[in-house]
């Protein structure tokens, strides 16, 4: 074409010669973080660490933004030929990286025993996300979950006992009640509850479905479903407990003003990540509990968070040294001294046996819930074209907030547009 | 002539070759891949002819998004040149703490939006964010600003007008400082009020940095959406979606470059046409000297 | 009316347009007092002004750490001066062809240049990171600038600018032996130094403020911009800590306050000498 022989020849006229000779294995890795504190740090000197024991490679560890900037830099790097060898992106991320042809499995690397006990050492629930196809596309690093926190002083005030979460989806619409406070003209001054849903929606609302018993996607990432009665049921409990019962902010809430609005006493129950419990344990003025998500059918939540991805577009010997590098970083010493400096759950049972996990969890009990809780996880919602198919239901959950459509009818709509996306992919 | 021709071309050939190279090459390969599918590694483009432009008729969020650009247009562009020019006629006169206003209205072009994005949050958080506070001084409950789809469009609107605002300021000023002081006292001679002096006198005088500030909120109404991906990510259910911000989702999030690219194209188009036509009209009209 | 009325009047009037412009000073001052307010106090009065509140520094060193500041400051003031000087010598060489040169195709590479006015490279951000990664240039400050380099907008603001200089000027100092560049640096840039101001600051105020192609283009500390610093503390799962966010963003800003506060009666009037024609 015209425009790439402009290209080139601009190309030629203003490339100067860059070569530069390569002793050892370079590595290329991004890596988002969305916790603010040490995380980068931690990363620097973790790869730093490595290095140091591991002459025969460099690794230049680049911050890449937030999960969604990581992608669209991966992305944009390996459309212009310069993808990195190693990232850490969004679990969810993975079909569309298959999709796109991006990632290869960890299986190519590690022998049939190797990979099996490799693989089977990390949390079944965060392998959901990250493998599909009888293949390993991704392994667990900075993973969370959704889980509820409350304030036992406002527990103690309404008269509850403030050592017990609400268990179940009424008990959690009965304290709500007795926990929402409000002034002399009528305003309210605390809500008993804040569930977060701007942005991705669909992750905290997964905190709902699951235990009314619905699961989002198929496992091969090629259907939804939306329109289950059961997640209906979610939904109009969801709509409900904002609209009719009152114990809810109507309208949509920020997810990034929701752990102070914990500490202002603006909301007596929140949900959100595991990934808060540094900031809301460093910063909230009163004791506060951590609990599961309270149960219906069953107990159930997502996971969530960032896993290690291997791109493609690599030689062997760089693959095969990312692939190791990826191997010492999930070590339990390494996965317990990045899980306490950032809160993120680490991600093996191992690593809850090494000594500084043990002392944390002994020094931080509520760390604990999570890990408890990921018995009854189940897989982020995430297929092909997982954006776009997301945002289907992000949309249904705020129309049906806002009281644009019934809970039926949105979902109805999502998984009709779903359909037409994820049939291609059959 | 032809040493001018020659001249010309040396004179041009820098700047041409930068600006083909990364607007007009890249931009005619975006009209191009908007006739084709989305590649998806295993699956190459192929040739679809309208398909994309059809898909966006058919795409409601791309609708909405229209529609909301619009609003938002509508009102951040005479919202934040009226603006501007009030702030400019306070500190073009005499007036106590003249620093400290010029200070206060220039804020906005020395603060990123990456950070200002949060402070608005804050601003508009329901019960302890700033406007809530005030609210409750008076009795008033609170309001989720944010998390309704009736006002959610306004509350970012608004964050682009203090934006734009501050910055357009400045140049009205430096437009005003232009008027001939005897002007003033001419029309206060011959009883002209201050009313009659800026409808007949200042208005008049200061046409072509309108003009200016005009193409530029233009831009900026279709350009700034830094705030956005703070503030709203677009929601709730697509309520303060921007056209830019919904092209920059379905390219980079979604990765679908092929209706990315038709969207792209539509925007182009109207820019273009906008562009063109309001420079070739100005040119005519406003008389530079 | 009396003289004394008048002058009660004209007196009241002084006092509503003053008290009409601190209301409005203060509001847009608002998110930068806040700004102060929490960069200076402990993250429990984020929400609660009290006067009480204690004062602290301790953000700013938290802030601090979590980005190397200083050099992205360094790298953000080489790439806006860096862009800034191309965008200037280029518009200034192809304004003048537009503005004084005949030739042919003249309209339409005009079109073309007004094209670019809205048709910026940011849209274009794939497209662009393929060329910058064939011509090398991935991961340098150059790379982000470069496509802005030849700015529409510029050209188009000094061609108009240009030809308003009256043509007997050009052809005098020709007469005086002036070569093109000579007459361009005598008579053509002086007389438009009120553009090339106002072109400045919008240029500057663009390029000091982009966030998502430097992201992109660079990898290392070296290259990347504060608003790339900036942008660790937005969009967090663990939700905004406003102390630190504002402590980071008042470092960052700081300096440009500062010089602003400073230098404004210069800048102000140098500015507005002859305005925007």
């Amino acid at each position: 074409m015209a425009s790439h022989f402009l290209k080139s020849t601009l190309a030629a006229a203003l490339l100067s010669a860059i070569a530069v000779p390569a002793f050892a294995v370079d590595l290329q890795f991004y890596f988002p973080v969305s916790v603010g504190g040490k995380a980068a740090d931690t990363i620097q000197s973790l790869t730093e660490d490595y290095v140091k024991s591991h002459k025969d490679v460099t690794i230049d560890a680049i911050y890449a933004g937030s999960y969604t900037d990581a992608l669209t830099k991966a992305m944009t790097a390996a459309r212009g030929g310069n993808a990195p060898q190693l990232s850490v992106l969004l679990s969810t991320d993975m079909f569309t990286l298959i999709d796109q042809d991006l990632i290869q499995p960890f299986d190519d690397f590690v022998s049939a025993d190797e990979g099996k006990a490799w693989f089977g050492s990390f949390y079944p629930a965060f392998m959901l996300n990250s493998q599909t196809g009888g293949k390993t596309w991704g392994i667990p690093f900075q993973r969370s979950t959704p889980v509820m926190y409350w304030n036992k002083e406002a527990f103690k005030e309404a008269g509850l006992d403030p050592d017990k979460a609400p268990a179940t989806w009424e008990e959690m619409v009965e304290y709500g009640h007795k926990l929402t406070k409000k002034d002399a003209s009528g305003n309210v001054t605390q809500w008993g509850l804040r569930i977060p849903l701007d942005g991705f929606p669909y992750w905290l609302f997964q905190g709902l479905s699951t235990p009314a018993g619905a699961i989002l996607a198929n496992a091969d990432g090629n259907k939804t479903d939306f329109a289950n009665p059961k997640v209906v049921e979610a939904l109009t409990f969801l709509v409900k407990m904002a609209k009719e019962e009152k114990i809810m902010e109507e309208g949509v809430t920020a997810w990034s003003a929701t752990p102070k609005a914990f500490f202002e006493r603006e909301a007596a129950m929140i949900w959100t990540t595991t990934g808060n419990l540094t900031n809301i344990r460093t910063n909230a003025p009163f004791d506060f509990g951590v609990g599961f998500l309270p149960k219906h059918e069953r107990y159930g939540a997502p996971t969530g968070g960032g896993n290690f991805v291997l791109f493609k577009d690599a030689t062997e010997e760089q693959k095969k040294a990312a692939v190791q590098f990826v191997k010492w970083m999930t070590e339990p010493e390494q996965a317990a001294k990045w899980s306490i400096a950032t809160g993120y759950v680490a991600p093996s049972p191992a690593a809850w046996e090494t000594e500084a996990m043990k002392a944390y969890a002994k020094d931080v009990p509520q760390a604990a819930v999570a890990r408890d809780q990921l018995e009854y996880a189940v897989a982020e919602l995430s297929t092909y074209e997982n954006q776009k198919v997301t945002n289907f239901l992000n949309d249904a959950i705020h129309a049906a907030l806002a009281g644009e459509k019934t809970p039926e009818e949105a979902l109805k709509e999502a998984q009709e547009k779903a359909e037409r996306v994820l049939k291609n992919y059959r | 002539m032809k040493r001018d021709w020659i001249y010309a071309l040396l004179l041009l050939l820098p700047a041409m070759v930068l600006l083909m190279g990364f607007t007009h090459i890249p931009a005619i390969e975006t009209v191009i891949s908007s006739f084709f599918s989305t590649p998806h590694g295993r699956r190459p483009a192929h040739f679809v002819g309208l398909e994309n432009y059809r898909y966006l008729l058919e795409d409601d969020v791309f609708i909405r998004s229209c529609w909301n650009n619009l609003i938002y247009s509508a009102i951040t562009i005479p919202a934040s040149i009226i603006i501007a020019l009030v702030m400019a006629l306070f500190v073009h006169n005499r007036m106590a703490g003249l620093s400290f206003l010029r200070m206060a209205f220039f804020t906005p072009t020395v603060l990123p939006m990456i950070a200002v994005g949060n402070i608005w949050l804050f601003f508009y958080t329901p019960s302890f964010g700033l406007i809530d506070q005030i609210r409750g001084l008076f009795g008033l409950p609170a309001q989720n600003w944010m998390g309704s789809t009736d006002t959610v469009l306004y509350t970012v609107l608004v964050v682009a007008v203090w934006k734009n605002a501050g910055f357009f300021m400045i140049f009205y000023l430096a437009a005003l400082q232009t008027i001939p002081t005897q002007l003033r006292e001419a029309a206060s001679l011959e009883g002209a009020g201050r009313w009659t002096f800026f409808r007949r006198v200042t208005v008049p005088l200061i046409m072509p940095t309108t003009l200016f500030i005009m193409v530029n909120a233009i831009i900026n109404s279709v350009r700034l959406i830094d705030h956005i991906f703070i503030m709203t990510q677009g929601g709730p259910n697509n309520a303060s979606r921007l056209l830019l911000y919904h092209i920059y989702e379905v390219a980079f999030e979604y990765w679908d470059t092929a209706p990315a690219s038709a969207m792209t194209v539509v925007i182009l188009a109207v820019l273009s046409l906008l562009a063109i036509g309001q420079f070739f009209w100005l040119d005519r009209k406003v008389h530079y000297r | 009316m009396t003289a004394q009325d008048i002058t009660l009047a004209a007196r009241l009037d002084r006092a509503l347009l003053t008290l009409g412009a601190w209301l409005l000073a203060i509001l847009w001052i608002l998110p930068l007092a806040y700004a102060v307010w929490t960069a200076f106090h402990p993250s429990a009065y984020e929400t609660n002004f009290s006067l009480t509140a204690p004062l602290t520094l301790e953000n700013f060193p938290k802030a601090w750490v979590q980005a190397p500041f200083a050099r992205y400051f360094l790298n953000t003031m080489m790439l806006v001066a860096m862009t800034l000087t191309a965008q200037l010598v280029l518009s200034t060489l192809a304004a003048y062809a537009f503005a004084r040169l005949k030739f042919p195709g003249k309209n339409i590479l005009f079109t073309l240049v007004l094209l670019q006015l809205m048709v910026t490279p940011d849209i274009l951000l794939v497209k662009n990171y393929e060329t910058m990664s064939m011509l090398g240039l991935v991961d340098t400050i150059l790379a982000i600038g470069l496509p802005y380099f030849a700015s529409g907008f510029c050209i188009f603001l000094l061609r108009q600018t240009f030809m308003t200089i009256p043509k007997e000027l050009d052809d005098a100092a020709r007469i005086e032996g002036e070569g093109l560049i000579g007459t361009l640096w005598r008579v053509y840039i002086p007389l438009a130094k009120p553009t090339y101001l106002a072109f400045g600051l919008v240029s500057v105020s663009a390029h000091w403020n982009d966030f998502l192609w430097p992201l992109i283009v660079t990898n290392s500390v070296e290259t990347r911009p504060l608003t790339v610093g900036l942008s660790v503390f937005s969009m967090t799962e663990s939700g905004v800590e406003w102390s630190v966010i504002n402590a980071a963003t008042l470092m960052t800003s700081g300096p440009l306050l500062v010089g602003f506060l400073l230098f404004q009666r210069q800048f102000v009037q140098s500015f507005m000498r002859a305005g925007i024609k």
